[in-house]
């Protein structure tokens, strides 16, 4: 048989003959330079082959070499706090192994470090019956995030020992002999193929939101742990701004942030500021909490391909162990056009747009990972993996393929607008065209932890700024003079929630991040606002304009400031709302208006 | 010396079909000899056994199957690259064209270059002082940033260009302390240079930058690559590439702080386009290649600052939008790569503004830190924020009085039509030669809030508006 040698070579796509004993997507190394590659294609004894590195210089006639593994990442202590590439290769590595700042091909640097040695307690107790999915020992793996080392998916069988004590990730640390009488060594080190979503006990439904600390998307649009979402929208609109945001402040325990064909400077951005951010929750650096994947849009667009599987993989292993896991990709776009090049290359028959057929079995494949879960094992864990992917449609243009198949499979969708942005608006989320199908679900949470008007008072603020739009369709044909008062009213409303509510200056320390209590309050005090003026505007001596002139608009307006130790300032703010309208009464009411005129 | 193939089978496009070859590898650099003698550049776009298919930087006009013979270089497109090239005027394939020596290379790069480790990278956040109120303000360039300027036929994108490129500086501290006061032609630290990338522009184009730079004395600190409208279509590949590989031999080698000026990148996509066609692959939107945004990305990236070097590049990249279509694929990629962009609208054109730069749809995504005290002055964001908002605000209430009329308009409307008015005239526009600090430029923004009721003002800090806001009469 013919050694395996390539034939053909065409950007990041190389063809291989005597390529008989290749699986679909086992990893090989291909010519001399010991490219990474993955098969994606067999034929005969010929295979496509996709390389994760550049290829110029590489011609036919050079070798190909098979691992006989598939694509898979290294899972061990050491992942938080790491910064990686697409297949798992720590930047931070391939600079010392390059000594460039520049990245240079066929460096092989392992995903986890060897020689560090972790202090590990066991957990389990020798002589019982583990299975996979079990905690065998515990790991301090940063100060926030206890490492729990598991038995591996498919093992099963009686503890024959387990150690305690400061073991490198190859180090045995448990026997476990199974039903055959065969011996399994477990070692923190294990490998887990990307492709290859991870068992789990069952799913569960979501039923407690994911507080992110940005007022439109926990008041108005809520995702639930567990659940997906897509954050469509044109570039400038603040995709990466919301992305980062979540990233820093939403409270799973463990992120998984994937940069996949992003810029290189913001990548560099997350990487300074995460270190030095603390979690609102803990107060420690939030890099602790943080895996990061980088491959910028000029690396290899095959790396692009996997990088998001290599992230959702880390993001399963972390929900094994049964903590909040959130992950977000930005842009997942980028990761459908690098499949749209792949496919070319294989001269695929196209789907829309160029994009291969596949495009949406494999993009719902992807969302579907997310989940809240039993873990595996005994021990009735819990974890959840929520995921939010950015989408980058062309033109701003929601109906091409990219965004129509990521709403097909996510429940939350928030629409960036550019308009919004171009007023500076922010977060520049479209409230009338997002929204959040996990209401019904989350209603009980709410019920129970924020307060029993909580669900009406949402629809109301929804209905309010549903009517605005179509009152300002009016108020552009004839004007304002023909509105009625209550209609007016709804308008002045209506302002007062998108700009004292909704827009939020995430680069502000102080208004980066409200609890939910706190928006709830806010959104209540507008609302009492309302209440106190409706029984008085209706009267024909009332002068619409005494209302907005109130002082206590102010207030309202500066009410995110308001501290969340110091809660009780709402209550004074809605007496004053009411008292401020009060004075406004018909009696004062011919005092009210020689007040405005001679001022 | 290499073999020299005579196996030419298929002409098409700029495309070559080789056939026999042996030991070619892709991406290999290529010398086309045609009967005359005459010699071009090409490049392996796809390595099989026994063929290359082989993309010319030239036309492929007068070559014929027999007779031309194709020799492999064994290496990539390479750019010697010295210190020398500083004050030269090369072509679009690196050739000198003013008539001056070739180049002593002092090395050889490969014009491709490497992606930056991110974690290699340093955040850009030094501010640069362009004198432009509109990019100061509301979209603040950043030493080490990608920035754009989307533009259409007819606009003065050029003139805007290289207004960037003979005013730009970095303030240094006094200037920032004493906001201004202590002189602007105090020595700035480091050494600058201009790269500058023709594309299918026309000759008179070139020349007025070539003459611009010669002007103010800048072409002895310049690199020039010239490909013009006459020239190959298809050299404009490597044009970017070369300039990229000489800036980036400039900046993280020899230290100097680089603006690279790229136009029209719009010839650039159209070039690509063409081989892409040539190569029948599958389009994407409007026919361009499905890779377009990574090749872009392999251009657009070559931009930033590198941990333990002192040199930075500077990328203002031009493009004229088709139709002033900002959802064009070209336009629309470049967005989702750079950091920001700068837009010109023609509404603004016609009016007479220069420069026409539009607050809605420009940014600058890497303003955040190059904003604020220390580094402007503390009320900068808020000023950059509220006048986006007061201006968005206002061009609302000028279509509104175009269907109802300005007296039925009110008062707070009136005031913010009036501020608008006075946001073009006054802010917007200014000289071609006017190089405003960024604390003229502050002041001008506080001038045009006076037209504004002081409820109005929720973007700045009260604290400022008691500073620098005055007092009414």
């Amino acid at each position: 048989m013919s050694k395996p040698t390539i034939v053909k070579v065409s950007g990041p796509l190389v063809v291989a003959s005597g390529m008989r004993n290749a699986k679909m997507y086992e990893v090989v190394r291909v010519s001399k330079e010991n490219l990474v590659g993955e098969v994606i294609e067999l034929h005969g004894d010929r295979a496509s082959i996709q390389v994760y590195e550049e290829t110029s210089g590489i011609g036919p006639g050079e070798p190909v070499e098979l691992t006989g593994q598939t694509l898979s990442v290294e899972l061990a202590p050491g992942l938080l706090t790491s910064i990686y590439d697409g297949i798992q290769r720590p930047l931070e590595l391939i600079q010392n192994q390059a000594k460039s700042p520049f990245i240079s091909r066929g460096i092989n640097v392992p995903g986890l470090d060897r020689k560090k040695k972790w202090d590990m307690k066991a957990v389990a107790k020798e002589g019982a019956m583990v299975e996979g999915g079990d905690v065998l020992g515990a790991v301090q793996e940063t100060t926030l995030i206890e490492h729990r080392v598991m038995v591996p998916p498919h093992v099963k069988g009686k503890l024959l020992s387990v150690k305690s004590g400061s073991f490198t990730i190859e180090d045995t640390i448990a026997v476990i002999e199974d039903a055959e009488g065969k011996k399994h060594d477990v070692c923190m080190l294990q490998r887990w193929p990307i492709r290859i979503p991870r068992p789990i006990g069952k799913k569960l439904l979501p039923n407690e939101p994911l507080a992110t600390g940005m007022r439109i998307l926990d008041t108005l649009f809520p995702i639930a742990r567990g659940g997906a979402g897509a954050i469509p929208g044109p570039f400038g609109a603040g995709k990466t701004v919301t992305q980062q945001s979540l990233a820093k402040y939403c409270n799973a325990q463990v992120i998984v942030y994937i940069g996949c064909g992003e810029r290189g400077n913001e990548m560099t951005e997350v990487l300074t500021e995460f270190p030095h951010l603390e979690d609102p929750n803990t107060g420690e650096p939030l890099m602790k909490r943080t895996i990061l994947i980088a491959n910028t849009s000029n690396m290899p667009v095959a790396a692009r391909e996997a990088s998001v599987y290599t992230g959702i993989t880390l993001a399963e292993y972390y929900r094994d162990m049964g903590y909040d896991v959130a992950l977000m990709a930005d842009s997942t776009s980028r990761w459908a056009e690098a499949m749209r090049e792949m496919s070319g290359r294989l001269e695929e028959m196209p789907g829309e747009e160029g994009y291969p057929a596949y495009l949406g079995s494999r993009t719902a494949g992807f969302y579907e990972r997310a989940g809240i879960i039993q873990c595996l094992g005994g021990e009735n864990r819990r974890g959840s993996l929520t995921v939010i992917g950015a989408v980058s449609p062309p033109g701003g243009d929601f109906s091409e393929p990219v965004t129509q198949n990521t709403l097909r499979v996510t429940k939350v969708f928030w629409a960036l607008d550019a308009k919004l942005a171009y007023k500076r608006h922010f977060p520049a989320i479209n409230w009338l065209q997002s929204y959040s199908l996990y209401l019904d679900s989350l209603k009980g949470y709410y019920d129970r932890e924020v307060a029993d008007d909580f669900v009406t008072n949402r629809e109301r603020a929804m209905t309010i700024l549903q009517e605005e739009s179509k009152l300002e369709e009016i108020v552009r044909l004839v004007g304002t003079d023909s509105l009625s008062p209550r209609e007016q009213l709804t308008l002045e409303i209506a302002r007062m929630i998108r700009e004292d509510m909704l827009f939020q200056n995430a680069f502000e320390k102080a208004d980066a991040y409200t609890s939910l209590k706190k928006q709830y309050r806010i959104l209540r005090a507008i609302l009492t606002f309302m209440d106190s003026a409706l029984p008085i505007i209706s009267h024909e001596d009332f002068e619409f304009i005494n209302l907005q002139k109130l002082q206590v608009k102010e207030q309202i307006a500066q009410a995110h400031l308001i501290a969340e130790e110091e809660m009780e300032k709402f209550d004074l703010l809605e007496q004053e709302i009411i008292k401020q309208i009060g004075t406004l009464r018909t009696g004062d009411m011919s005092k009210a208006s020689k007040e405005a005129v001679s001022a | 010396m290499s073999t020299a193939y005579k196996t030419v089978t298929d002409i098409a496009g700029p495309l070559l079909f080789v056939e026999e070859v042996e030991g070619v590898t892709y991406d290999e650099l290529c010398e086309v000899e045609l009967q005359s003698g005459e010699k071009r550049l090409g490049k392996v776009l796809e390595a099989r056994s026994g063929l290359a298919i082989v993309q010319l930087f030239e036309s492929t006009q007068g070559i014929t199957t027999e007779g031309t013979k194709v020799r492999f270089l064994g290496r990539t497109f390479e750019l010697g690259v010295s210190e020398d090239m500083l004050g030269r005027i090369f072509s679009g394939s690196g050739r000198p064209i003013d008539g001056g020596p070739d180049i002593v290379p002092e090395k050889k790069l490969d014009i491709n270059g490497a992606p930056i480790n991110p974690y290699s990278r340093e955040f850009p956040e030094d501010f640069i002082q362009t004198g432009i109120s509109t990019i100061d303000v509301l979209n603040t360039l950043v030493r080490g940033q990608k920035l754009p300027i989307f533009s259409g036929a007819g606009l003065p994108h050029s003139q805007l260009a290289a207004q960037i490129a003979r005013q730009a500086r970095v303030l240094h501290k006094e200037e920032v302390e004493t906001e201004g006061a202590s002189g602007s032609d105090a020595k700035a630290e480091g050494k600058f240079a201009v790269v500058f990338g023709a594309m299918g522009v026309t000759f008179e184009e070139a020349q007025f930058f070539q003459q611009e730079f010669e002007k103010t004395g800048a072409l002895s600190r310049a690199v020039l690559f010239l490909n013009t409208a006459d020239n190959p279509v298809v050299e404009r590949i490597a044009t970017p590439r070369l300039a990229l590989t000489a800036a980036e031999y400039l900046a993280y080698e020899k230290d100097y702080h680089v603006t690279v000026i790229l136009t029209d990148m719009t010839n650039y996509c159209e070039a690509l386009r063409e081989v892409s066609a040539a190569r029948k692959e599958v389009p994407g939107r409007r026919g361009y290649p499905g890779y377009l945004y990574t090749d872009l990305a392999t251009v657009y990236e070559r931009a930033g600052r590198i941990k333990g070097k002192k040199g930075s590049i500077t990328q203002i990249p031009i493009l004229t939008m088709p139709e002033d279509d900002v959802t064009h694929p070209i336009p629309d990629l470049t967005g989702y790569i750079t950091e920001g962009q700068i837009r010109l609208d023609r509404g603004l054109h016609q009016k007479g503004v220069y420069p026409p730069v539009i607050p809605m749809g420009s940014l600058s995504r890497l303003k955040g830190k190059a904003q604020g005290e220390g580094v402007t002055r503390s009320d900068h964001s808020g000023v950059d924020a509220q006048l986006t908002a007061a201006y968005a605000r206002g061009v609302e209430v000028r279509e509104l009085a175009v269907i109802l009329g300005e007296s039925s308009l009110s008062e707070t409307d009136k005031a913010y039509l009036k501020f608008a008015d006075r946001f073009e005239k006054e802010f917007i526009a200014q000289g071609e030669q006017e190089n405003r600090s960024i604390f003229q430029s502050l002041s001008i923004g506080w001038d045009l809030f006076m037209e504004l009721p002081k409820a109005e003002l929720k973007r700045v800090k009260a604290a400022h508006i008691e500073k620098y806001l005055k007092k009414r009469s």
